[in-house]
């Protein structure tokens, strides 16, 4: 257990340190930008106004509200203490509505709809992986083809042909939205119904892309696996191959586990742009909005809170492969 | 080398890979030879204009034959053109709401029906439960009908300069036809055109040159940053490979989608052109190529000629150029061909959230993409607006990963059939 706790207060003190520059490059990146979005706001707000001491007067009082006009690293550290109170700022596009009522509206889309995509097309994938490898002939011959060609769409790709497919020529589905706009959020039946129609489409279109990208990676560590000398052994034993199977599909599965913790980055930003096409209201609509206006407090917000997301889904990864590889262990108490 | 290269043209995959790519790569480079029309001019006043051939109506009214043919199903097929099933129920539809009983409607005769259409239809009738989209579908249809039975040929007549009075100048019937090759203009449009009113296959093209620019651009630089990375943290070992560990990592960890997004944005709209955005795409996907090409020299770094090529006092320059290089060759190119599929489609995801290169001087991919999304091409049934660009996106990146697989078959025994 000793080797285990070093393991992970190792992996914690590392999600602090990411977390820390997260924050760093999410405050610094934005404000490189060239242009004043305070002037912005101001010039919207101050139409028609001819007084230059009025319109002066306007933009000061907004500077000092933004905290615009204070020095760099104060700016900063107000940005951390903010964030920590849960305090983002006004939006400069939808003001002077907070960044963290929109964010509290949309992130639940996006946790709701992209963890279990990318959980079940990962076990989807796996499953067809160790099979390809298992069964090579023919088999092999469709799967593998098909995952490739799938996994190389791009993940928009993959959501405006289901769409297409799906909701404009059969009508089986909605086209947009996360609910039916005549509907409010509620807990209703018709609401949940609603719901649930138009989970689909997204669900599905992240859920495919992963499945070709894990059904590759896992065929070629079960190969590797089925010439390892234990199946040999194994097979010398008699022992049944559905039972050697399941050894392979374990040994083969903790890269993999790994491998999904690099790759959910990717993923999620993939699903992001997903989300967009189907105009689902979660984080993606909402950054591709924050883009449009120009809104810098929630970009960086929705970046930050992405990369937030990221960061924890990564930590939990890599502890629960902590807990079910014994090699770790041992690595550690060495 | 020429044996390597042998045994990887002999790969299936590979083979697959290369002459795909190769062949997007050669239309792209002589589409423009034979199509000079700038990519970008906007021919059409609308949008979305479906794939096809335009032959300019005035010239072929004014071309210099007129040709007579005298075909059985032409008639037939003028009415099936204007009044096809959906039409006809739809005539039915209006008859029965104005009273007219629907023994009486017979939607395959095509007389009587037209008959009943023109003795009830009203186009001031206010008809209870239709609403104002019905009426105006009405009105054009009732347009698109007129004149449909008529026998008789149109006259053509021109305005007097002098009198300002119409005057015949010719008469078209029925079973005239031209000869499309002497019409004077005739333009063919095999994708159709774009929200803008672009030709999209000449944009299509010159969008996918760029697109592979980008990704070209992109890959060299990842591949670049990359290998001199990970050969300094491979080799030297020690605090150099501590440092560049810790950044590697870092970057490992914080989606490089965001910070792409971070740095797109802040690089600003003016300055993004397509090679700025290649280079941010660039910079921030070179982690993948540090951490292999580090493993990779780690494990050679005491092989018996590496360590002999110390001792004979080679310098460090050319100890990685001679005999560290050449054994990752085949790595780093891999590497590279998966960071060009990448690069493209990281620049599509930037574009369809609005951050792709600057619109207006050249189109890529994903700025095609984006177009046809803001437009709603996929709502209104719009295909050739962004299937195709799909089609090129998949299958510039399938070549690529193909290439890849065949590669890695050959260098990885393991994992051949």
């Amino acid at each position: 257990m000793k080797g285990y706790r070093r393991y992970f207060l190792n992996k914690l003190l590392w999600l602090l340190v990411t977390a820390v520059f997260a924050f760093l490059l999410n405050f610094t990146l934005p404000r490189l930008m060239p242009g004043d979005p305070v002037a912005a706001i101001v010039s919207r707000l101050a139409q028609g106004m001819s007084n230059s001491t009025g319109m002066k007067a306007v933009y000061e009082q907004y500077a000092t509200q933004f905290g615009t006009n204070k020095p760099i690293i104060e700016q900063f550290f107000l940005y951390v203490g903010n964030v920590f109170k849960g305090n983002f700022g006004s939006s400069f596009s939808q003001f002077p509505r907070p960044v963290i009522d929109i964010l509290k509206s949309s992130i639940w889309w996006t946790v709701g709809l992209q963890f279990p995509a990318i959980i079940v097309g990962w076990i989807i994938g796996n499953i067809l992986g160790v099979l390809a490898a298992y069964i090579r002939k023919g088999f092999d011959k469709v799967i593998m083809p098909v995952s490739l060609f799938i996994s190389n769409l791009p993940a928009f790709g993959m959501a405006v042909i289901l769409l297409v497919i799906f909701a404009v020529d059969l009508k089986w589905f909605p086209t947009s939205g996360g609910y039916g706009f005549d509907l409010i959020p509620e807990f209703s039946w018709r609401f949940i119904w609603s719901v649930i129609v138009h989970y689909q489409l997204p669900f599905w279109s992240i859920v495919l892309i992963a499945i070709g990208g894990q059904a590759i990676g896992m065929r070629s560590m079960s190969i590797y696996e089925l010439n390892a000398d234990y199946v040999k052994y194994a097979r010398f034993l008699g022992i049944k191959d559905r039972k050697i199977v399941g050894y392979v599909f374990r040994n083969a599965m903790l890269p993999q586990i790994t491998g999904l913790a690099l790759a959910i980055g990717t993923m999620v930003g993939g699903a992001l742009v997903a989300e967009i096409i189907f105009s689902y209201p979660g984080l993606g609509t909402t950054l591709l909005t924050a883009i449009q206006g120009q809104d810098y407090p929630l970009i960086s917000a929705v970046t930050l809170i992405i990369t937030v997301m990221v960061l924890i889904a990564n930590f939990t990864l890599e502890i629960i492969y902590g807990l079910i590889d014994p090699r770790i262990k041992a690595a550690q108490s060495d | 080398m020429k044996h390597t290269l042998q045994q990887i043209f002999h790969s299936s995959k590979f083979l697959t890979g290369f002459v795909i790519f190769m062949s997007i790569l050669l239309v792209t480079i002589f589409y423009p030879l034979f199509v000079p029309n700038p990519p970008l001019e906007i021919i059409a006043q609308g949008s979305f204009f479906p794939p096809g051939t335009y032959v300019s109506n005035y010239d072929a009214v004014f071309s210099s034959t007129a040709y007579t043919l005298n075909l059985p199903d032409a008639s037939a097929k003028r009415i099936a053109a204007k009044l096809g099933n959906k039409e006809r129920s739809d005539i039915k539809d209006y008859l029965i709401k104005v009273g007219v009983p629907a023994d009486q409607i017979d939607t395959t005769n095509t007389t009587q029906l037209l008959d009943q259409w023109t003795k009830n239809y009203d186009p001031k009738a206010n008809i209870p439960g239709m609403i104002f989209s019905q009426q105006r579908y009405y009105q054009r249809l009732d347009k698109s009908l007129a004149g449909l039975l008529s026998s008789e040929g149109l006259i053509i007549a021109a305005k007097n300069v002098d009198t300002g009075a119409l005057e015949q100048v010719g008469m078209i019937n029925q079973n005239d036809y031209v000869n499309i090759k002497e019409v004077a203009s005739v333009r063919t449009l095999p994708l159709g055109t774009d929200n803008f009113g672009r030709d999209v296959l000449t944009e299509l093209v010159k969008a996918t040159s760029v697109s592979l620019e980008i990704g070209l651009i992109a890959g060299t630089i990842a591949t670049l940053i990359g290998l001199i990375l990970g050969l300094l943290a491979g080799y030297i070992g020690g605090a150099v490979d501590d440092v560049i560990m810790f950044i590697t990592n870092l970057f490992t960890v914080i989606p490089s989608f965001v910070l792409l997004i971070l740095i797109s944005y802040s690089v600003g709209q003016e300055h993004r052109g397509a090679v700025m955005v290649a280079t941010v795409i660039g910079f921030t996907s070179w982690v993948w190529t540090t951490r292999s090409v580090r493993s990779q020299v780690i494990s050679l770094r005491n092989r018996d000629h590496v360590n002999l090529s110390k001792l004979s006092g080679h310098s460090l320059v050319y100890i990685i150029t001679h005999d560290i290089l050449p054994y990752i060759a085949s790595y780093v190119v891999m590497a590279f061909i998966l960071q060009i599929s990448s690069a493209i489609l990281a620049e599509a995801s930037l574009s369809i959230l609005g951050l792709g290169p600057k619109t207006s001087e050249v189109p890529t991919l994903g700025l095609m993409m984006n177009w046809a999304m803001i437009y709603q091409a996929q709502i209104l049934g719009k295909w050739w607006a962004y299937f195709p660009v799909l089609l090129v996106i998949a299958l510039i990146t399938f070549s690529m990963n193909l290439m890849n697989t065949g590669m890695d078959q050959v260098f990885n025994p393991a994992l051949r059939d």
